[in-house]
């Protein structure tokens, strides 16, 4: 049980002009015991963010903390933070059995058999699957492997990145009743990350939406998911299937535009090239292509990044003026 | 594993070969045990002879036979190459994979020193080490295993790099495996296989390269003797008596040949190969008349491997014109492969059979009497069918443009002129609303996003009038909204073309929204057709309501598990008799896992579900 925090986090890949800042400022808490879904697109810097805290990626700025403490990555040290990928094809040793797998992630001085078979049988797998190597397990078999390592290493935070897009449907919802069961069971404080809307919704208590490096809104699951601020949430609602609709929602012009290119970033609002309420559709809000909404996102209901939430939570008075007079030309 | 080195010794290469290294490793182990005696014994009546019945290959200056010599110095010559093979390996593992254990910056310096002596050329550094490590044989082993060890380190170094970008090293990282750990126990037993292969070829390297430091006189030195010593002595009696100083080459060729091609030979049957494609029709060349509007028609397809497996097995179904038909199943189930047999890209061994198979009224399987007709069907298929993949990126030729590639396939089949095709294809980008077509059309494939890449390749299928477009899982790697406005670009090409569709995906909830009718396959079997619209409430086969319950979607209840189909996809190889789907199937009944069912009114199944029955089937499933 402990608190993972993102503190204006931020991640590049490269030099000069190549550089890339695949996470910029990430501001989140994954509070104790809870599970904080986070999806956004492809690309949009999910796993970066996930691959930063459990040391993969080297933050260029911030700090990452667990229970107030900024984490360190020693090799051969006992991590904290547990991960699981989402290719279960390739995030396990095919030359190592099943058991030796789950056994090499135990703290020191554990009593490992008896401890293997009975994280086997947590995730439901025989016993007798020990001595197997991954070769002989289906997709499903290997990623509760995968979790049952994950949590062998008695982590404080479990972070599972797209854990169900590498399998099928008939095999996703015995993974995601599992890690569900089992965050309940061990109190795990989780990242989850996914890009499927109804999959983060069943297994969160928290959601945060990422776009191009920034998280844009985050709050409690069902008040994002109920009363979504940014147009991007709304759009991404939007696009999710719902069960026994069987027409496509209908076109929109703005959000078919390509996506951004993360080495050049738009100013202003990241979303504005494609934003539905933005500036390309309503020409009075040309002040979204040069204002950044991060700033005052704090602000804002479920932290939202845009000019134009609804919710504000407290008056505005604290505002820079030029953000109040540009707000009463677009009444 | 070790079965597929057994099968690389089945192959007559590999066989021929491992008898030969078997032989020869035989001979230096028992040469010296045997023959010492008489390859010692010195007869001073027949010194430098020839060829005599006494001795074969006649004596040496101290009159000792010769043949028996060369016996006796393979132990001595393969001991030594042996040793500098494995001075050579070691010591390359140890360079090459100091950057996996040193960390960053110590990496760096392994890197850059093998880098620097990659640049020399083996042979001048062992020219340099033997001057360094003194002449004698233990100066010649260790000249040759440092020479040869740059090579296997820069071999190492590629192969740990690849390992260390997989997902289990990540792993292991954050389970807190220390650096040396992780290579012994995660990295070198993922590279072993390719590291054995290749230093057994180098063996046979080290091997000549042994001969020619003693040859010289750099390597053993008398009494001691080997074959490359025994060459060097001869040579100077080469026109007199040429069997002595042949001998010795010979048995060096043949040595260094044992381990080189049963090295290959290993290589080779670890990697890969295909063979060519075999099509046949069991009933070729007839087409019964059918439905005009038939874009496709299917007649009992099958699919099946050496094995034998059969993957696919009778599949039949009819796309009309402008018709959108969804083909939904687990992996496994054999849709991509239903796709590939359409679109004749089934790779060898598979074979692919149909009681009919026929794209736009003309048939595609059988062998065709004449040869333009097998023209003309590559023009039809070229021309009017397109087939969309899931990852865009592989079927894309990386280092040429976009549009070239795209005009590429029109000057073939329409017979269009450079310019002609290049503007068509800037056109065809446009249509599939890849933005600022003219200059995309100049970029390379790297330099698209995915879901442009996708359109990218609708709109080679664009190119020419296509009738018909199979698009397998072309969403499946994109992001709900581009997902959307790919599904969307192929109902528009749909509604204003006509074209037919057939859209192959694993998700129910994409292919309810766009279709016109659903497939739905289990175990290589269609097992329900039915129209989209009735989906919902319609289906009557327990697989495709399964199926149905098992995604989440908005409006699931999050108080309660999520619905599972319980058990485990079928093996194509060991499918049980009777209905596939039984072991998982909570309506099956004895008759069920006795007799097969088939599509019969549109389901396969011995009790279909009444439609009424929907809403207690969803709660009585979870
Ligand atoms: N090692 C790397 N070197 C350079 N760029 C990288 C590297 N890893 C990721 N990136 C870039 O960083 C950005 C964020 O990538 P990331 O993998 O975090 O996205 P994601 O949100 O997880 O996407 P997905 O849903 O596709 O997994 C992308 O533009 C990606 O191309
Ligand atoms: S700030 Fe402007 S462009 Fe950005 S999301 Fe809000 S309305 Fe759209
Ligand atoms: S045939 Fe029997 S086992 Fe097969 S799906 Fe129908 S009810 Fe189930
Ligand atoms: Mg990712």
């Amino acid at each position: 049980m402990s608190e993972l925090r993102f503190d204006d986090v931020t991640v590049r890949f490269g030099r000069g002009g190549r550089a890339l800042t695949a996470v910029d400022g990430v501001d989140l808490t994954v509070p104790s015991g809870q599970v904080v879904g986070l999806v956004g697109e492809s690309g949009s810097g999910k796993s970066t963010l996930a691959r930063a805290a459990v040391g993969l990626a080297e933050p260029a700025g911030g700090q990452i903390l667990l229970d107030g403490v900024p984490l360190r990555h020693r090799p051969g040290a006992r991590r904290p933070l547990q991960m699981v990928f989402q290719d279960p094809y390739s995030s396990l040793d095919p030359r190592m059995t099943v058991g030796d797998s789950i056994a090499e992630a135990m703290p020191r001085g554990a009593r490992r058999r008896d401890e293997v078979v009975r994280l086997l049988e947590l995730v439901g797998l025989d016993a007798d699957r020990v001595s197997a190597y991954p070769g002989a397990l289906s997709g499903g078999q290997r990623q509760r492997v995968a979790i049952a390592r994950a949590v062998a290493g008695q982590p404080d935070v479990l972070i599972a990145d797209e854990i169900t897009s590498a399998l099928d449907v008939s095999i996703q919802g015995t993974v995601l009743n599992l890690v569900r069961t089992l965050q309940r069971e061990l109190r795990l404080s989780m990242l989850f990350i996914s890009h499927n809307l109804a999959v983060v919704r069943y297994v969160s208590d928290i959601v945060a939406v990422m776009y191009l490096g920034r998280i844009v809104e985050v709050g409690p699951a069902r008040d994002v998911l109920g009363n979504p601020q940014h147009p991007y949430t709304k759009e991404l609602l939007a696009a999710a299937p719902r069960r026994g609709s069987t027409a496509l929602p209908p076109p929109d012009a703005v959000a078919d535009a390509e996506p951004a290119d993360p080495h050049h970033p738009p100013a202003g609002c990241r979303f504005h090239p494609r934003c539905p309420v933005g500036p390309l559709i309503r020409t009075d809000r040309e002040h979204c292509l040069t204002l950044d909404p991060t700033t005052e996102a704090d602000h804002r209901l479920h932290r939202a990044a845009c000019h134009h939430a609804a919710g504000v939570l407290r008056a505005v008075g604290s505002n820079p003026p030029v953000l109040m007079e540009l707000k009463e030309d677009s009444l | 594993m070790r079965t597929r080195w057994i099968a690389v010794l089945r192959t007559p290469v590999g066989a021929g070969a491992g008898l030969l290294l078997l032989g020869v490793l035989l001979l230096a182990v028992f040469a010296p045990v045997l023959w010492s005696h008489q390859a010692n014994a010195i007869d001073t009546d027949h010194l430098l002879q020839g060829s005599s019945a006494q001795h074969w290959l006649g004596t040496d200056n101290l009159g000792r036979d010769i043949f028996y010599r060369v016996l006796v110095a393979s132990r001595t010559s393969i001991l030594l190459a042996l040793l500098a093979t494995a001075i050579a390996v070691v010591t390359g593992l140890a360079l090459g994979s100091a950057p996996a254990i040193l960390g960053k910056r110590g990496g760096r310096a392994a890197i850059a020193v093998v880098n620097i002596a990659v640049a020399f050329p083996g042979l001048l550094l062992a020219l340099f080490f033997a001057v360094v490590f003194g002449v004698g044989a233990k100066g010649a082993v260790l000249a040759i295993g440092f020479a040869g060890a740059p090579s296997f380190a820069r071999l190492t170094q590629t192969l740990v790099a690849g390992v260390a970008e997989r997902d289990f090293i990540a792993a292991a990282r954050i389970a807190g495996v220390g650096r040396f750990r992780m290579l012994v126990r995660h990295i070198l037993p993922n590279i072993a296989e390719p590291l054995v292969v290749n230093a057994t070829i180098g063996a046979g390297g080290t091997l000549l390269a042994f001969a020619g430091l003693s040859f010289i006189g750099l390597g053993v030195q008398p009494p001691a003797y080997d074959w490359g010593r025994m060459l060097g002595e001869s040579l100077s009696g080469i026109y007199v008596h040429p069997a002595a100083a042949l001998a010795p080459g010979v048995a060096v060729v043949i040595a260094g040949l044992a381990f080189n091609l049963f090295g290959e030979a290993v290589a080779k049957g670890l990697g890969v190969q295909v063979p060519r494609a075999r099509w046949t029709s069991r009933t070729p060349e007839a087409v019964p008349a059918r439905d005009s509007d038939a874009v496709l028609v299917v007649e009992d397809l099958q699919v099946s491997f050496p094995g034998p497996v059969t993957p696919v097995r009778g599949v039949s179904f009819t796309i009309r014109k402008g018709e959108i038909v969804g083909l939904v199943g687990e992996s496994g189930s054999g849709k991509s492969l239903t796709a590939l047999a359409v679109a004749q890209l089934i790779e060898p061994p598979g074979q692919v059979t149909a009681a009919e198979l026929s794209f736009l009224g003309a048939p595609l399987l059988g062998r065709l009497p004449v040869r333009s007709t097998a023209a003309t069907r590559r023009r039809l298929l070229g021309t009017s069918f397109a087939m969309v993949f899931q990852d865009p990126m592989t079927s894309f030729n990386p280092t040429k443009r976009i549009g070239v590639q795209l005009a590429e396939g029109a000057r073939e089949h329409q017979g269009l002129s450079r310019r002609a095709a290049m503007n068509r294809a800037i056109d065809r980008l446009r249509a599939v609303r890849v933005p600022a077509a003219e200059r995309r059309a100049h970029q390379y494939p790297h330099e698209f996003s995915g879901g442009m890449r996708q359109r990218a390749m609708i709109g080679m299928g664009l190119m020419g009038t296509p009738a018909l477009i199979v698009a397998d899982e072309p969403t499946t790697a994109l992001d709900v909204t581009v997902q959307r406005q790919v599904l969307r670009l192929l109902e528009t090409i749909r509604s204003e073309d006509d074209v037919a569709v057939l859209l192959i995906s694993h998700d129910i909830s994409v292919v309810a929204e766009i279709c016109d009718r659903v497939l739905v396959m289990y175990a290589g079997r269609v097992v329900e057709d039915l129209p989209a619209t009735e989906l919902a409430t319609g289906a009557r086969h327990p697989y495709t309501r399964a199926l149905l319950a098992a995604v989440p979607d908005l409006d699931t209840a999050l108080d309660e598990p999520l619905a599972v189909i319980p058990g485990r996809p079928v093996d194509p190889a060991r499918l049980p008799d009777g209905c596939a789907f039984a072991a998982r199937c909570s309506f099956a009944s004895d008759r069920c896992r006795t007799e097969d069912p088939v599509l019969v009114d549109q389901v396969a199944c011995w009790h279909p579900q009444a439609q009424a029955e929907y809403s207690s089937f969803r709660t009585g499933q979870r």
